[in-house]
This record gives C-alpha cells, structure tokens and sequence, in this order.
C-alpha cells in the first residue's frame, strides 16, 4: 500500500517536473511575441522584414532588418557547406572505418569540441583566422567567410554525433548483403550504409544549422557586425542574433521594441528548422 | 573433380572450436542440405565457404576449401571475387532501402556492369530465375523493403543471381516465412539446381528431404554424417542421426 502512495507522489513529481519545461517555452513564446509583434505590426511587417537600412539612431530612425536577415543566411550557407561535407565524413570514419584505437581517442576528443564554450571559439578564430584571412583577401579580415568558417567547426560535433549514431543504427544485415555480393568495405558503406542512414544525417544537418543560426558570441567577434546587405564574400556582415547582442544594452523605446522584433523573427526561423526536423523524423519512422 | 572440397577444416571463435575437422565434398550441380540442431555450426560453415566469416571478430580458421581445386583461404584470393562466384542467401531476408531494381542492379553495378539496356536484361533474367518477375515487374520502382516477407527473400535470391554465380549458398532461408512463401522457394531452389550448385542450411528435415541430393547431419561442431539425402533419411549409420531424425532429439 505505501508503495502505491509512493507511486502516485513519484507521478506528480514527474509531471511537475515536465510542465517546467513546457511552462518556460511557452513564457518564452509569450514575452517574446508580446514585446515584438506589436512594434511589426506598427512599423510594417514588410519594412521591417525587407527594408535594407538599420539605423536606429538617425531620424527619423529606419528598422529595416533585411541585411541581418541576409547575413544569417549566409553564415549558415556557408557553415553548411564547410561543415557537413567534413562532418558525415568524420562520422563515416568514425563508424566503419576507425580501428579501436583511434576511436577512443577521437570520439572524446569530439565530445570535447561540443563542450567548449562558443567564445572560446570565437577568440580562436579572432587571434588565428582573421589574420590569416586579412593577408589573403585585404580588409579586416572580419568576414562572411571567416564567420562561414568558424561557424563550420563549431557544428561538427552536432553533426557528427547524429550521423554516426543514425550510421551505426544501420543493420548489420544491409553489410553483409553487400559484400556478400563482392562488394569491397568502401562500396558496401557508400552505397548502402549512407544512403540507409540519410534521414538521421539530414536529421543532424538540419540540428546543425539551428546551431549556427543561433550562435551569437562567436560570430559577433569575427563577422564585422556591418548592418549592410554584403556584396561579396569578403565583406562583413551582421546576423540576427549579434544585431540584438551589440545594441541590447543601450536601447530603448521603439529601438528596443524592434530588437525584440528581431528576436522574433529569430525564434521563426528556428521554430521553422524545429518542424521541418520533426517532419523529416516522422517520415523516417514510416 | 568436385566443386567444393572441405579439407580437415576447423573453426574458432576465440577459444571455442565450432567445428571440428570437417570434411566434405560437394559436386557440381548438386543440391546438399545441412542439417542439425541450432547451435551446432551448420552457419559457421557456410559463412566459412565465400569467407564472410573474415567479418566475424575473433574468428580463425585452419584446414583448406577448395574452390575448383584452388584454396580459397590462399593468400592472393580477393574475397570479392571469391564472394561474386559463391553468392550468399541470409536467413532474414534483407533486401536493401531502395528499389526493386536497384537491388537487383546492385551487384552487377558493384562489378562494373553499368549499361541501362545490359542492366534491364540482368535485372528481368534474375527476377525471373527468382520466380518472382511476373509478381514485380509493373512496379521495378518500388522500394523492395514494402514487399512481403517471402518476397523480399526471392528478390535477395535474384540479386545473388544477378552477379551469376558458381555456388549458391542459402542460410535457412525460409525460417522467417509462411509456409506459401516456403513452398514456392523449395520448389525455385529445384528450377536452380540445373544451373548452380547449392547448399542449403535447414532445420527443417522435411525440406531437406524435398530439395536436396545431398544431406550432411551436424552435431556440436562435426560433421557425423554425410551421404544421399535418400539414404541418410531412410537407413541412417550413425545412432545419433537416427535419433535426430526420428526426432528423438534437437
Ligand atoms: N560470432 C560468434 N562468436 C562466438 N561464438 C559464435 C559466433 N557465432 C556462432 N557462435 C557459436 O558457434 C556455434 C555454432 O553456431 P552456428 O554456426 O551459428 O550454428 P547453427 O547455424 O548450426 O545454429 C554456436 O555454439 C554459437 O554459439
Ligand atoms: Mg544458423
């Protein structure tokens, strides 16, 4: 009898302790739609959405956060492009090429990276890449480019946690169909094992671009901040999330409004990455 | 001159002798069935004859298999051409994720075979050696992994005969199957006897004595008989395979 009472307090602790998780993202979700939304809706959905000037400080003021936008997207781009080709790769590695040895020293050494702090690689990237990047292409060497790049170490280990577990998940019997046909070690993993683990790799791309369109303390050190639409590589750029960080602090009235307009057009973009991973999960599971 | 000669062969896993100096030939175009109960190394051996032991970790060998007269284990073999000639059929089936044609493309892809039209020849003999074409072929692009189970495995059967090979080697491959299902691969392993040599592992005597020329009776890692299917089930020498096929045992 007392376990049973005991049962039904454990119960309650459990659910309790869920609805916290819950009850936070919703409070998030209110306080930020009911700071930003109603300064979107005075200023214009599409001037703020496509409006190129961001000049809070000129009159009258221009909130137009189309560049910021634009320098998401490109950072992004850029951390997938850098980022996935060597992260599945790794995780290939990792999963069916490695022997022992080596695994048990490069898989904690992965954990590692996905453990440091995102200013850690900032600076890393301030004091080693921008100066290599500034004796290549001229400037600052603050640039889409150099963001691109660290922004593309620093999803590794997302990515390369998920696809070599979804690699691994692959049966064993797939293998041994393959090479019982006489196919070699490196054509059996190609052609079979990749293409049956590609919802968990997409899966773990997708986690890695909310990563790096998330970032923030990282990027702001070695993207240039430049609220402008960049048209080239080599120029700086300013993200959604370093546009609130660098101007939070001394903002206010309709400045203020609209940077948590910004982070409203931020939590979109990651509800959006969020339903598609659900999406593509489900289809999998099919 | 058999196809196949097991020489003095023997198996460990680590410590543990799976099989125990086995010896065995099997001729050409012949159908031999492996009997026994479970556990008592009819897969090892079969997984030993186109070496997809080398997968198994801490498994080592000593003894020979001859393949034509030529030692499979012998240092300057390539497994992958060993495995192109002695094609393997798992006990659950295990087509791969795509569709019905790919899968049956696979291997001849895998060796170098990438002509469309020589490619759909392949595909349409081998799902019609596998009985299995007139049941697939309004729908070559359907992923193989929605078909029923007994489908599934005569599409792994016309994949392994997709690359044409020499022997056939079939690891129970009906167990996780109706019995419909069963009955149409007992009798298409009959229609492939005229072209290849098969050995097939079953616990199931019934079948054995159905389909096959040749029956080898295991027990703990030997092989305590080997004769005429027709012979072993009707006048049995040894006690123990009377035992195990009068069901006495196992
Ligand atoms: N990978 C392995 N590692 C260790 N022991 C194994 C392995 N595979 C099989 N065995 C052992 O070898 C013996 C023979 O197994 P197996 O050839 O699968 O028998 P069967 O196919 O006749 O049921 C069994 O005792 C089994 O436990
Ligand atoms: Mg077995």
């Amino acid at each position: 009898m007392k376990s049973k009472s005991f049962e039904g307090f454990m119960k309650i602790v459990f659910i309790i302790c869920a609805a916290t998780s819950i009850l936070a993202i919703l409070l998030i979700c209110y306080f930020i739609f009911s700071g930003g939304v109603p300064f979107i809706m005075e200023y214009g959905l599409k001037n703020f959405l496509f409006g190129n000037k961001w000049a809070p400080s000129h009159s009258p003021q221009a909130f137009g956060i189309l560049p910021m936008i634009v320098g998401s997207l490109l950072v992004t781009l850029g951390a997938i492009i850098i980022g996935v080709p060597i992260g599945v790769l790794t995780a290939t590695y990792l999963a069916k090429f490695s022997n022992k040895k080596i695994y048990r020293f490069l898989k904690p050494s992965i954990n590692l990276m996905a453990g440091i702090p995102s200013i850690v690689y900032g600076f890393f990237a301030l004091v080693v890449v921008v100066p290599v990047m500034r004796n290549l292409v001229g400037g600052t060497g603050m640039n889409i480019i150099t963001a691109s790049l660290l922004l593309g170490i620093m999803i590794l280990p997302t990515i390369i946690g998920l696809s070599e577990s979804s690699i691994r998940s692959v049966p064993e019997s797939y293998y041994e169909g393959s090479v019982g046909l006489g196919a070699s070690h490196e054509r059996a993993v190609m052609t079979v094992i990749l293409p049956a683990a590609k919802s968990g790799i997409i899966s773990s791309v997708i986690l890695g671009i909310g990563r790096a369109i998330g970032e923030t303390m990282a990027v702001i050190l070695v993207a240039g901040n430049q609220p402008r639409i960049p048209s080239s590589l080599t120029q700086g750029v300013r993200t959604l999330t370093t546009n609130i960080v660098l101007e939070m602090g001394y903002a206010a009235e309709a400045h203020r409004e609209a940077l948590i307009a910004t982070a409203v057009v931020l939590f979109v973009f990651i509800l959006l990455i969020n339903g598609i991973f659900l999406i593509i999960k489900r289809r999998a599971m099919n | 001159m058999s196809k196949l000669s097991i020489r003095n062969f023997n198996l460990y896993y680590d410590d543990f002798h799976a099989l125990k100096d086995i010896n065995m030939e099997i001729g050409e175009k012949e159908i031999t069935a492996f009997i026994g109960p479970s556990g008592c190394g009819k897969s090892s051996l079969l997984k030993s004859l186109n070496r997809m032991n080398d997968l198994v970790e801490g498994c080592s060998i000593n003894g020979e298999v001859l393949l034509d007269g030529k030692n499979i284990y012998d240092k300057d073999v390539d497994v992958n051409t060993l495995r192109k000639r002695i094609g393997m059929v798992f006990q659950k089936p295990n087509p791969f994720p795509m569709s019905i044609y790919d899968n049956i493309a696979y291997g001849p892809r895998t060796h170098n075979i990438n002509n469309k039209a020589r490619l759909d020849e392949i595909v349409e003999k081998s799902l019609r050696g596998a009985a299995i074409w007139d049941e697939v072929k309004d729908d070559l692009k359907k992923n193989a992994l929605r078909l029923s189970g007994g489908q599934q495995q005569r599409i792994c059967i016309a994949r392994a005969l997709a690359v044409e090979p020499e022997i056939l080697l079939m690891d129970e491959p009906t167990s996780a199957l109706d019995p419909i299902s069963t009955s149409k691969i007992e009798s298409l392993v009959q229609e492939l006897k005229d072209k290849y040599t098969i050995i097939i592992v079953t616990h199931n005597m019934q079948q054995a004595t159905r389909v096959s020329d040749k029956t080898a009776f295991f027990l703990s890692g030997e092989v305590i008989e080997f004769n005429d299917t027709d012979t072993l089930f009707s006048i049995p020498k040894d006690k123990r395979t009377e035992d195990y096929i009068t069901g006495r045992f196992g």
